[in-house]
């Protein structure tokens, strides 16, 4: 097993090879959650925290999940201020938390960078479970353990993503991650949320849904925040919806084994419509799924037998 | 109001072209003698035999942080960065708590300095009260008290009828308005340069036309009303393509920037780390090489260091978070020996230019030359001596350099103000 970082930070400064080791760990955890007892003993005696500076559900729960189902015990801290207003400073609270012998800590915040500041003040393993506007690896990981579940493998697959790409983490840890994998990557969205110099990733950039969506082997939508709207990047979500919505008609122009994914939570009748997002190209719900399998792999690894092993 | 030989030095003085080495005799403060074999063997001596000895250099672009933030900076400490770094004179800027928007904030300014007993301290006055560029300062009464300028600095003058009648008044009394580019419409709640740099790691952009269209229209406000500008801290090849524009048209424009602006660029940012995180932010190779043609073909008039001490604890945070700001006062002359003269980007006489006559003549100051009966300030170099940043402690009270580890060529080894050494070999002498 090609493994040795204590980290998972990002997928930008990952091998392919580091990757794959993921999947296959992930393909090796799929059964425990099928089992009449879901648990593994892989982290009995470690301690896993969960620091969010940002309210998730679905990331948080996964996590959650993943590191229990493996025999850890689990420790949530949720702190709604962050220093932005002016609480206790990052570096205080992780050291506090550190103070209690925690293994391994998965972190999300809402400012980029974070999980790379904390892992220089701390001993234990950092899981960056999204920061700002950069990476959130572990969604990016489940979206390639999915693709390769139902395609087989990811080589010279073309993926579209699409919509807020500007202050998107689940398309840069996508990025970062199908490209290294050997998939070719579009970006569509408004120009106002196409980031400056991002072809310079190595990606395609277009404004037309309607060109990419025949082409296209993977169709990802990201979530777009409301917010975005008062700051006039674009107009209506009715626009928005026009231009860059999934709706059946445009299914019908995709290839007939196109892969329909969001990484949540949807805006029904905003990114997708029902129809597509309830249709049998969507993967969504197995994304969900796959979520958990993931998520005990990269906790093994950083923290448990795979890296001492 | 000392008196002192420096014998033997290559002496330099871009303003007269002077480059030969000379003996030169300060004497109550003020330049007597530059020649051959001065003798005078009672005299306190300095040997400058294998150093150059220029006029005392002017960083027309710092931030002492007192009043208000003591614990960043004082004056005092400020000072001994200054002197360190072999500056001579500083112009500090009105960034603080309270602003310099009043006769009583400049006098406490130079009362500290005057107590400090360093090196000389001049400070700028806001052109606006409390920087809000809603109602201008007395700027009559500012420039009695003593400032040398006027500027709101990091608060830019976002209304433009604001700063055409800011500009057009401050100069009826001789004094520049020294702006700080930035429209902050465009760089809302920008971090570091928007690009690649920004965007592969995710932080928010500050877009290179947020200085350029304050530059062209502090450039245009200029050419219509006659009042002098100086544009501080310029650091995109826009800035300088408008600048070379503005003087080739004739217009009474001047514009320094930071040495961080010629050394790094964005894709050399150690990610997250906000010592690298200063406002205008570091933009990218072809900003860089602009700066550096723009020193060279004298767009850029002036290298002064925008120092801005924040103390660890407040830089110790996300990168959204952290102040903007570096040090530069103790490692402007390293940087520009090593990375323009010894790069052969400028002379050695062109960078001295930039560091001390052009400052001089600028703002109006004394200095910037070493002529009979001129102030008796000087700094010397050793253009050889090779040293590391950070291996020995910084003077400044703040540590916040993205130059730590930096192995550079050049130094200052002696400080010199109206002829009493304050700073040799890098060690501080108090009065």
């Amino acid at each position: 097993m090609d493994w040795h970082r204590k980290h998972l930070l990002g997928l930008e400064d990952l091998s392919p090879e580091e990757i794959v080791s993921i999947l296959d760990t992930a393909e090796s955890f799929k059964d425990i959650s099928i089992r009449p007892i879901k648990k593994a003993p892989a982290l009995r005696g470690k301690t896993v925290a969960t620091l969010f500076y940002e309210p998730s559900t679905r990331t948080r729960t996964s996590f959650e999940l993943a590191a229990k189902r493996l025999s850890a015990d689990t420790l949530n801290v949720t702190i709604a201020a962050s220093s932005v207003v002016k609480g206790e400073s990052l570096k205080d609270t992780v050291r506090n938390l550190e103070a209690l012998k925690i293994d391994c800590m998965i972190v999300r915040h809402e400012c980029s960078g974070v999980p790379h500041l904390i892992s220089r003040y701390l001993e234990a393993s950092v899981v960056n479970a999204g920061d700002g506007s950069h990476e959130h690896p572990t969604q990016a990981l489940v979206d390639l353990f999915t693709i390769r579940q139902k395609r087989g493998s990811l080589t010279g697959l073309k993926a579209t993503i699409v919509g807020d790409i500007l202050h998107s983490r689940v398309a840069r840890s996508n990025i970062f991650g199908m490209l290294r994998m050997g998939m070719k990557v579009h970006l569509v969205g408004p120009q106002t949320l196409i980031p400056r110099g991002v072809e310079r990733l190595g990606v395609t950039v277009s404004n037309s849904l309607d060109d990419a969506i025949p082409q296209s082997d993977v169709l990802m939508f990201l979530r777009i925040q409301s917010e975005r709207q008062k700051k006039n990047l674009f107009p209506s979500l009715r626009e928005y919806s026009e231009l860059f919505g999934m709706t059946r008609g445009r299914l019908q122009k995709a290839k007939s084994d196109v892969l329909i994914m969001h990484p949540g939570p949807i805006n029904r009748g905003v990114e997708l419509a029902s129809e597509v997002a309830d249709s049998p190209r969507s993967v969504i719900l197995d994304q969900v799924t796959n979520g958990l399998a993931v998520r005990m792999a990269v906790l093994f690894l950083v923290a448990g037998g795979g890296r001492e092993g | 109001m000392s008196t002192l030989l420096i014998k033997n030095g290559r002496v330099i003085d871009p303003s007269q072209k002077i480059d030969e080495v000379l003996d030169l005799l300060i004497e109550k403060g003020v330049i007597q003698k530059i020649a051959k074999n001065i003798q005078a063997d009672s005299l306190p001596t300095l040997d400058a035999k294998g150093l150059v000895v220029a006029p005392g250099f002017i960083d027309i672009h710092v931030h002492l942080r007192e009043p208000g933030f003591e614990h960043k900076e004082t004056i005092l400490t400020g000072m001994k960065s200054a002197a360190k770094g072999g500056f001579t004179a500083v112009c500090c800027m009105p960034n603080t708590q309270p602003a310099i928007d009043e006769p009583g904030t400049v006098g406490f300014v130079l009362a500290k300095a005057r107590e400090g007993n360093l090196i000389r301290v001049y400070p700028i006055g806001a052109a606006t009260m409390a920087r809000e560029g809603k109602v201008m300062t007395e700027i009559g009464q500012l420039k009695k008290a003593g400032v040398v300028a006027i500027s709101d600095d990091g608060a830019p003058i976002a209304d433009a009828y604001m700063m055409r009648r800011v500009m057009e008044y401050a100069n009826m009394f001789g004094l520049k308005v020294i702006d700080h580019c930035e429209d902050k419409a465009l760089s809302q709640e920008g971090v570091m340069n928007e690009g690649y740099a920004s965007t592969s790691c995710g932080l928010k952009g500050i877009p290179s036309i947020s200085e350029e269209v304050m530059v062209a229209r502090d450039i245009l406000i200029s050419q219509y009303t006659g009042a002098p500008l100086h544009l501080a801290h310029v650091s995109t090849a826009g800035s300088v393509e408008l600048i070379r524009w503005a003087k080739k048209s004739g217009i009474s424009v001047t514009a320094e920037t930071a040495p961080h602006y010629f050394v790094i660029s964005d894709e050399e940012i150690t990610p997250y780390r906000t010592e690298f995180k200063m406002n205008p932010p570091l933009g990218t190779r072809k900003d860089v090489e602009a700066i550096r043609e723009g020193l060279k073909d004298g767009a850029i008039d002036v290298i002064a260091t925008d120092h801005a001490p924040h103390q660890e604890v407040e830089k110790e945070v996300e990168f959204d978070v952290a102040p903007f700001g570096i040090l530069g006062l103790e490692t402007s002359v390293g940087l520009g020996l090593h990375h323009l003269v010894h790069a052969g980007v400028l002379t050695l006489s062109q960078w001295i230019e930039k560091m001390s006559v052009k400052p001089a003549q600028i703002l109006n100051l004394p200095g910037g030359k070493l002529s009979v009966g001129s102030i008796g300030d000087v700094t010397i170099l050793d253009l050889e001596k090779e040293w590391k940043v950070g291996e020995e402690l910084f003077e400044s009270k703040s540590k916040n350099s993205p130059f730590y580890g930096r192995e550079l060529k050049g130094k200052a080894v002696a400080t010199v103000v109206a002829g009493r050494v304050v700073m040799r070999d890098g060690k501080i002498e108090e009065p």
